[in-house]
C-alpha cells in the first residue's frame, strides 16, 4: 500500500447545513493518514463553491489536496476515474455515503467499476497482511457488519474501500496547517447529471415513526406497547423468489394499515 | 585594614553578582520582541513594588515583616558598606549605623530561619532554599559583630575580625550565587518584571486589574501564498516574549499559587508553581526538572522532564506532560496569590493556542466541540432556535436589528440546559416583575467564545466575536445583562479588542439595584443559611464581589462566607474548559469546593454562574443544596396572593 488515494467531499452538518469536512470522509483521510503511505492523493471534484472547507481536510496535516474543478450539476465519476488512471493507486479509501447531492453511496462501485478494482464497503481497519504466504502488496481488512459484527478479509490487488462509521475517529482539524495547506484546483470535464437535476429537492426532516397506538389498558401496558419492539414475530424467508417476497412485504403493509 | 578588606569582599562579590545576573539575562532576552515602555516602566517600578507587590505579601503579615527586616536592612546594608568603599571609613557614626541595619536584617533573619526551619509550610521549596537562612544569618551576624566592635573602637583581635569579614563574604557569595539560580533571582527579576511587566494596566498605576486575553493576530489566509504565516501559540520556550520569560524567571518558588490552585487541591497533575519551574529551567539549553525541590505535578514524579529552549514544551516526554496544561481551569487562583505578579493563565493559553491551532491535539471531548462549535456557532451542536425552548411559553421580545430596547438579556449556551433554563426563567419573570424594559436577540445570538478561546481556538473565538460584535453593533440598547460570568467578562473585557464597547452587567448587579430602587420588593425574607460561591469570572476576573453578597442579604438570608471567598474564591472546576478535557485527578474540583461549603455548616450554597451551578450539583448527596441567586429572589419577592 504504496500509493493511496482518498476521496473527499464536502460534508453539511445536519443541523446548521453549513459546509464542513464529512464525517466518514474524514475518518477516511485518517486511515489514508496512519498508513504511512509513500504517496498520499487527496481529491476532491465537484463545483468550486464551499471550497474553504475543504481546508477542514488539509488541518488534519494533509499538505496538498487536488480539487477536480466541476461545473454546476455535472456527474463526478469519469473526472474522477480520469485523474485516479494517472495515479494508479493500489487502494481508494472514501467515506460511505456523501453528506450533500445524491448521496447515494453509489460512488465508491461506479470508481471501481472504472477502474476495474474491488470494493469492500464498510471497512474500520485496513493494515498490510500478517499472513505470510500472501503475496506482496495485499492487506488485511476488518469489515463492519451490522449488530458491532465484525469480518475479517484479506485484499490483494487494486481494491476501493468505503469507511464505516465505527472506524477510528478522526483526528481534529488544526487552524494553522488548514491555512498553509495548498488547495490545486485542475479544470476537469464532465458530463451533465442528468439524475440529480430530475430530482426534487426538499429539506430533510425525520422519518416519521410509525407508532400502534393502543388504548386501554393498564399504563404499564400502554407504556410496554409504546416502548417494546416486537421481536420473533415476524417471518424469515430464506431465498424467496421475487414474487413471494414482494407479497410479503404486501402482506405486512395491508397488516399495518399502509396499504387499503 | 578591616574596613578595606570588608569593602573589597562586598564590592567584588557584588560585581561577580551583576555579571551573573547580565549573563543570565541572555536566557529570557532570547524570546519574541515585546513592546515595552522601559522608562515609564522603571519609573514605576518602586509604586508597584510598594503597592501592589506590598498588597499581596501582606496578606501574611509575617511574611511581609521579615521581608522588610531581611531585604531592607540588607539592602541598606549593601548601601552602607559601598559608601564605605568610597571613602566614608573610619567614620564611627557609620559603623553604628551599620550595626543598627545588620541588627535588623538579623531579626528578619532569624524570623525566616523560623519559617524555613522550623514551621516549614509544605508548599516551600526545599534544596538551595533550605540554604537560604543559613546564609542571610551568617552575614548578618557575622558583620553585625564586627561593626559594633568598630563602633566601640575597635578591641576585637584583628584576625578574629578577618576570620567574621571572610564568613561574611562567603555567606554573601552564596546569596549572590542566588541570583543566578537561587531565591536571591527574584529579587533581580522581580524587580525588572515588575517595570517591564506584559499587563501594565494590572498595577495601581493602570486600571488595577487587567484580566481579558489579548488576540492572537491571525493573518489573513489570502497571504498564505505569498509570506508563510508563523506558527501560532507558543510552542518552546523562545516563542514566549522576552518579558513573559522574564516574568516566570522572576518566581521565588514561594508556593502560595499551590495552595491556590484547585486543580492540585483535588489531586489533578497541575502544581502552578512547578509549571512555572518548568518553564523556567526549559529556557537553558539542555534543560531537566531534577533540580527542583519542591512539591511535584500531582501523580507525576519529578526528574523525568527533559527540554530546552528551542525544543517543544508540550509532550507525554517534555518538559509538561499534556495534562497538566489540560487541567488549568483558568480561575486565576495562581495570578490573584502571586506576589511576583507572574500571569500563569496567559502562559496556559498561549501553550494551548498552539496545541489546538497548529496540532489539533485539543484532547476529550473538547475536539468535539470545537467542531460542532464551528459548524453551528454553539458547542453542543444544536439549532440555534433550540436556544428559546425553555421560554416558549414567555414570548420573549426580540431584538430586531436597528432596534431599540433598554436591557439586552444575554443568555448564553445555558440556555440549552435543562438547570439553567430554570434560574433563566426566574430571571425573566424577575425582569417582568421589576417592569424592566428588555429583549433578547434571538437567533441572532451565537456562542460568545469563551470556552473556545480559553482552549486556545483563537481562530473560532475570533469568528464568534466579530460576529457577535455586528450583531450587537447593529441594534441599539443601553446595557447589556447576563447571567453568565463567563459571558460577562468575554462581551465586557475581550469583545472591546474587536470593536465592541457597551455597558455589560451581571444578573445580581442588575437585581440588587432593583431591590434597592424599589421596583422588586422583598416580601418573603429566605431566612436560611446560606453561603455564597463567588464565580471566578464575576470576582477575580471582574472584582465584583459586593453586589451578590448584598443581595443576598437585601432577600434576608442569614449569610456564611466560606474560608475562600470574594477574590480569593476557589473554583468549582467549571473554567477554561476543564470539564471537557476532563483530566482525571485523585478527586473532582467541585467536591473540594463541596467540602468548603460544608464547612460553613450553611444548609444552602448559593451561585451566580451556569457552570457552578452544573458542576456543583453534580456533586453526589447529602450535601446542601444548590440555588441560582436569581431563583432565591424570585422566591422572595413573591408576592403573596
Amino acid at each position: 500500500m504504496h500509493n493511496v488515494a482518498v476521496l473527499l467531499s464536502i460534508g453539511r452538518h445536519p443541523v446548521s447545513g453549513r459546509a464542513r469536512r464529512a464525517a466518514t470522509d474524514a475518518q477516511a483521510l485518517e486511515m489514508a493518514l496512519a498508513l504511512r503511505p509513500r504517496r498520499l492523493t487527496a481529491i476532491h471534484a465537484g463545483p468550486a463553491t464551499d471550497t474553504e472547507a475543504l481546508r477542514a481536510y488539509l488541518g488534519m496535516g494533509l499538505e496538498r489536496l487536488t480539487l477536480l474543478t466541476l461545473p454546476e450539476g455535472t456527474d463526478p465519476i469519469e473526472p474522477l476515474i480520469a485523474h485516479l488512471r494517472q495515479f494508479d493507486p493500489s487502494v481508494v479509501l472514501t467515506g460511505r455515503q456523501a453528506e450533500d447531492g445524491e448521496g447515494s453511496g453509489m460512488l465508491p462501485y461506479l470508481i471501481a467499476r472504472g477502474l476495474d478494482a474491488a470494493v469492500v464497503p464498510d471497512v474500520v481497519r485496513i493494515g498490510p497482511t500478517n499472513a505470510p504466504d500472501a503475496m506482496a502488496g495485499a492487506a488485511d481488512l476488518v469489515q463492519a457488519l451490522p449488530r458491532g459484527q465484525r469480518r475479517a478479509l484479506t485484499a490483494t490487488g487494486r481494491f476501493v474501500a468505503t469507511i464505516h462509521p465505527s472506524a477510528p475517529p478522526a483526528r481534529a482539524s488544526a487552524f494553522g496547517p488548514a491555512r498553509r495547506g495548498v488547495i490545486e484546483p485542475v479544470a476537469a470535464q464532465a458530463t451533465a447529471d442528468l439524475f440529480l437535476s430530475d430530482c426534487e429537492h426538499r429539506p430533510w426532516r425525520p422519518k416519521p415513526k410509525l407508532m400502534r397506538v393502543k388504548r386501554g389498558g393498564s399504563a404499564l401496558d400502554r407504556l410496554k406497547a409504546a416502548t417494546e419492539s416486537k421481536s420473533g414475530k415476524g417471518q424469515l424467508l430464506v431465498n424467496p423468489t421475487a414474487e413471494a417476497g414482494a407479497l410479503a412485504i404486501y402482506d405486512s403493509l395491508v397488516e399495518q394499515g399502509m396499504l387499503p | 585594614m578591616i574596613a578595606t578588606a570588608l569593602t573589597t569582599v562586598v564590592l567584588a562579590v557584588l560585581a561577580i553578582g551583576a555579571a551573573l545576573a547580565a549573563w543570565q539575562s541572555r536566557r529570557w532576552l532570547a524570546g519574541r520582541p515585546a513592546t515595552v515602555g522601559v522608562v515609564a516602566g522603571l519609573r514605576a517600578l518602586p509604586g508597584r513594588y510598594l503597592v501592589d507587590v506590598h498588597h499581596v505579601v501582606g496578606r501574611t503579615p509575617f511574611n511581609a515583616r521579615f521581608h522588610a527586616l531581611a531585604a531592607g536592612g540588607f539592602l541598606a546594608a549593601i548601601g552602607l558598606l559601598v559608601a564605605m568603599g568610597v571613602g566614608l571609613a573610619g567614620w564611627r557614626i557609620v559603623w553604628l549605623l551599620l550595626a543598627v541595619v545588620l541588627a535588623a536584617m538579623l531579626a528578619g533573619s532569624l524570623m525566616v530561619w523560623h519559617r524555613r526551619r522550623v514551621v516549614r509550610p509544605r508548599e516551600l521549596s526545599q534544596g538551595r532554599f533550605a540554604r537560604l537562612p543559613v546564609s542571610l544569618l551568617g552575614f548578618s551576624a557575622c558583620l553585625l559583630v564586627v561593626s559594633l566592635d568598630q563602633s566601640l573602637g575597635g578591641v576585637m583581635p584583628e584576625a578574629l575580625a578577618l576570620v567574621l569579614v571572610a564568613i561574611a563574604g562567603l555567606a554573601l557569595a552564596d546569596l549572590v550565587w542566588g541570583v543566578w539560580k537561587g531565591p536571591l533571582k527574584h529579587a533581580v527579576h522581580g524587580a525588572l518584571h515588575l517595570a517591564f511587566h506584559p499587563r501594565p494596566a494590572r498595577f495601581h498605576d493602570g486600571k488595577g486589574r487587567d484580566t481579558g486575553l489579548k488576540p492572537l493576530p491571525l493573518a489573513p489566509a489570502e497571504d498564505a501564498g505569498l509570506a508563510e504565516p508563523g506558527a501560532l501559540g507558543v510552542e518552546r520556550p523562545v516563542d514566549f516574549a522576552w518579558n513573559r520569560l522574564l516574568g516566570f524567571d522572576a518566581c521565588v518558588q514561594c508556593g502560595r499559587c499551590e495552595t491556590a490552585c484547585p486543580a492540585y487541591a483535588a489531586g489533578l497533575p497541575l502544581n502552578p508553581k512547578k509549571l512555572v519551574q518548568d518553564l523556567v529551567a526549559a529556557m537553558d539549553s539542555q534543560a531537566s526538572d531534577a533540580a527542583y525541590a519542591g512539591n511535584p505535578h500531582p501523580g507525576r514524579g519529578v526528574g523525568n522532564a527533559h527540554g530546552g529552549a528551542a525544543l517543544p514544551l508540550i509532550g507525554p516526554d517534555a518538559m509538561i506532560h499534556p495534562d497538566t496544561l489540560w487541567s488549568c481551569t483558568t480561575c486565576r487562583a495562581c495570578v490573584q496569590e502571586c506576589p511576583m505578579m507572574i500571569e500563569h493563565v496567559d502562559a496556559v493559553v498561549d501553550l494551548r493556542r498552539f496545541q489546538t491551532l497548529e496540532l489539533g491535539a485539543t484532547p476529550g471531548k473538547a475536539a468535539v466541540m470545537l467542531e460542532e462549535l464551528r459548524a453551528t456557532d454553539n458547542p453542543g451542536g444544536r439549532a440555534l432556535s433550540r436556544r428559546w425552548d425553555w421560554a416558549a411559553d414567555l414570548s420573549l421580545p426580540r431584538l430586531p436589528a436597528g432596534g431599540f430596547c433598554d436591557t439586552l438579556l444575554w443568555v448564553g449556551d445555558g440556555a440549552f440546559d435543562l438547570r439553567v433554563q430554570r434560574s433563566l426563567r426566574a430571571l425573566v419573570v424577575l425582569l417582568r416583575r421589576a417592569g424592566v424594559d428588555f429583549a433578547v436577540l434571538g437567533d441572532e445570538e451565537l456562542d460568545c467564545g469563551d470556552v473556545a478561546r480559553r482552549l486556545g481556538d483563537e481562530a473560532t473565538f475570533q469568528s464568534l466575536a466579530t460576529r457577535n460584535v455586528a450583531t450587537l453593533n447593529a441594534r441599539r440598547f443601553n446595557r447589556i445583562v447576563t447571567a453568565d460570568p463567563h459571558a460577562l467578562h468575554t462581551l465586557r473585557n475581550e469583545y472591546p479588542a474587536f470593536g465592541g464597547n457597551w455597558t455589560v452587567v451581571h444578573h445580581t448587579a442588575l437585581l440588587l439595584e432593583l431591590i434597592t430602587n424599589g421596583a422588586l420588593t422583598v416580601t418573603r425574607p429566605v431566612g436560611r443559611s446560606v453561603t455564597f460561591h463567588d464565580p471566578c469570572y464575576l470576582g477575580r476576573y471582574n472584582g465584583e464581589i459586593e453586589a451578590p453578597r448584598a443581595l443576598l442579604d437585601a432577600i434576608g438570608v442569614e449569610r456564611r462566607e466560606m474560608l475562600r471567598s470574594g477574590l480569593r474564591s476557589s473554583c468549582c472546576g467549571g473554567g477554561g474548559g476543564a470539564p471537557l478535557t476532563d483530566v482525571s485527578g485523585e478527586r473532582r474540583i467541585p467536591d473540594v469546593r463541596m467540602e468548603h461549603v460544608r464547612e460553613t455548616g450553611a444548609s444552602m450554597v448559593a451561585v451566580a454562574c451556569p457552570n457552578c451551578a452544573l458542576m456543583l450539583e453534580g456533586v453526589v448527596g447529602p450535601r446542601p443544596e444548590v440555588a441560582e441567586i436569581a431563583e432565591l429572589v424570585l422566591a422572595a419577592t413573591e408576592t403573596a396572593r
